[in-house]
C-alpha cells in the first residue's frame, strides 16, 4: 500500500498521523510541501527515521529540488522522479492520499 | 451489479471551517446507494464532525450532523473513531452523537455503529480495504 503526504509537517499533522497508521512494508511518498518531512535534524526527523524500520519512505525529487533541500534529506530517503511516482502508484494495490 | 468493494472514507477535518466534511458525507451516501461496503473513519479534527449538540442556527450554516444518524438506514454500520484523536481533544465517546443501526441478522436489534480504534488497528483497517478516500 502507498501513502502520500503533501503537507508540511510543521503546519499540519498529516505526516504524524500517517506514520502512526502505516503497516509493515508500506510505502510513504512525500510530495509538494510534504517533502519538508524528510529534512535532517528537524523536530519530526526522529519519528521519520523510526518509521523507516518498517516502511520505505520516498520523496519526489522535483519537489525536493524546487525547495532547495536536496542536500538536507535524511539518509535512506529514496528520491523518485515523476515516472517513479507513477510506478509506485501502479505497483501498490491501493493509494491513500493524506490531505 | 458488479462486485461489492470495501470503501473506507477517512475524515480528518473539522466540519464547518472547510467543505471537506460535507463533501465526504455526500460521497458516502453515493457509495452506500451503490450498495458498496462503506465504512467511515474519523480521526484528527474529523472527530468533531460527529460531536453532539451542534447548533448552526446563529452561524446560518446547514447543520448536517443529523445525517450521520441516518447512515445506519443506508447499511453504513461501521464508524471507526481514533481513540487518540478523541483524547488529544479532551473528548470521550459520550461527547459524540450516539450512532446506531438495526441489525437485520439479529431481529433488528439496535446496535452501536461507533467503534473506538487505536492507530495500530487503523493500519490494519486500511490494509484490508479495496479503496480509501480521504477528506
Amino acid at each position: 500500500m502507498l501513502h502520500t503526504v503533501n503537507k508540511s509537517p510543521f503546519t499540519n499533522n498529516s505526516l504524524d498521523s500517517c506514520l502512526d497508521c502505516v503497516g509493515n512494508g508500506a510505502a510513504v511518498l512525500l510530495i509538494e510541501d510534504g517533502v519538508y518531512g524528510a529534512l535532517k535534524g528537524s523536530k519530526v526527523a526522529d519519528k521519520v527515521k523510526a518509521a523507516m524500520g518498517k516502511v520505505t519512505i520516498y520523496a519526489l525529487s522535483a519537489d525536493v529540488k524546487a525547495r532547495g533541500v536536496a542536500d538536507k534529506m535524511i539518509d535512506g530517503i529514496k528520491m523518485v522522479d515523476y515516472a517513479g511516482f507513477v510506478e509506485l502508484a501502479a505497483e501498490n494495490d491501493k493509494v491513500h492520499s493524506w490531505l | 451489479m458488479s462486485d461489492t468493494k470495501k470503501f473506507l472514507y477517512v475524515n480528518r477535518k473539522a466540519p464547518y471551517g472547510t467543505v471537506y466534511a460535507l463533501e465526504s458525507l455526500e460521497v458516502v451516501l453515493i457509495g452506500a446507494a451503490f450498495e458498496q461496503d462503506v465504512q467511515l473513519l474519523f480521526m484528527d479534527d474529523g472527530v468533531f464532525q460527529i460531536a453532539k449538540g451542534q447548533d448552526t442556527g446563529e452561524a446560518e450554516m446547514k447543520n448536517f450532523s443529523p445525517t450521520y444518524s441516518a447512515l445506519g438506514d443506508y447499511e453504513v454500520t461501521k464508524m471507526y473513531v481514533d481513540k487518540q484523536s478523541l483524547e488529544e481533544r479532551g473528548l470521550t465517546l459520550d461527547d459524540l452523537i450516539h450512532l446506531t443501526y438495526e441489525d437485520e441478522d439479529d431481529d433488528y436489534a439496535e446496535k452501536d455503529s461507533i467503534r473506538l480504534v487505536s492507530r495500530e488497528e487503523i493500519a490494519a483497517l486500511m490494509e484490508e480495504q479495496d479503496v480509501i478516500l480521504s477528506f
